[in-house]
């Protein structure tokens, strides 16, 4: 019974990440999309925290929104995993609900 | 009526007046009432700001929407969490917040509170209970 969370807030801006973390269940997945993707970089103040936050479950980060960004993917941090528009797709179909953290 | 009763979860995160994502969610809550299936709230992050009571938005010229939170029992919408790190962080006590009940129809109409607190676990705990969540 796992859920799928996206976050598309800045860490930088609001808590949302942080309160996503913090209610996650073990097993579940979040996905970093739009300006959330800023919480998978490598290197930030917050690096470490959602590293820490997030280790019962599964980090991701959307393909298309941290080019857009400009941010290489070699910025992406360790233990998170990129995914693409059609594994974002068959994410929400294989967990149970999705949580969009707005 | 629909034979299928789903777990529906309103997860309110934004204070009441400084967008309009709380009003808006109240909207679809009374909606979604009107489709008998099980419907809970949970108020956490600034959401809590929502069910503050003494909330006197004449002079700053907005709908006061909050008494309508008083109503949600009478579309048999009876479960409102509130999370407590979520009012501990913003200096709140269950005093802050507004009286909610509901007239219990299985116990005589006796009147019981509407608001559940719960810890930040307890809230993971309800959310992944539900079939579907929506975000305000």
């Amino acid at each position: 019974m796992a859920t799928l969370h996206t976050v598309n807030k800045s860490p930088f801006q609001n808590q949302t990440l942080i309160s996503c973390l913090g209610h996650v269940k073990a097993g579940d997945s979040v996905l970093m999309i739009e300006d959330g993707v800023y919480g998978a970089m490598s290197g930030s103040a917050l690096s470490e925290v959602v590293a820490g936050m997030g280790a019962n479950i599964k980090l991701f980060v959307l393909t298309a929104d941290i080019a857009a960004r400009g941010i290489d993917a070699g910025r992406v941090a360790e233990g998170v995993t990129p995914v693409d528009y059609e594994e974002f797709v068959d994410m929400a179909a294989s967990h149970d609900r999705v949580q969009n953290w707005l | 009526m629909s034979e299928v009763v789903k777990k529906f979860l309103y997860v309110n995160r934004k204070a009441p007046y400084g967008t309009i994502y709380a009003q808006e969610a109240l909207e679809v809550v009374l909606i979604g009432a009107a489709f008998d299936q099980d419907v809970s709230l949970a108020f956490l992050d600034d959401g809590v700001f929502q069910l503050t009571k003494g909330q006197d938005t004449r002079a700053a010229g907005l709908k006061n929407f909050s008494p309508t939170f008083r109503a949600l029992g009478d579309y048999e919408v009876t479960k409102l969490y509130v999370e407590q790190e979520s009012l501990d962080e913003r200096g709140l006590t269950l005093d802050d917040l507004q009286d909610i009940q509901y007239e219990d129809e299985d116990d005589d109409y006796e009147e019981k509170p509407s608001i559940i607190v719960v810890s930040r676990a307890e809230m993971a705990n309800v959310m992944a209970d539900q079939d579907v969540v929506l975000s305000f």
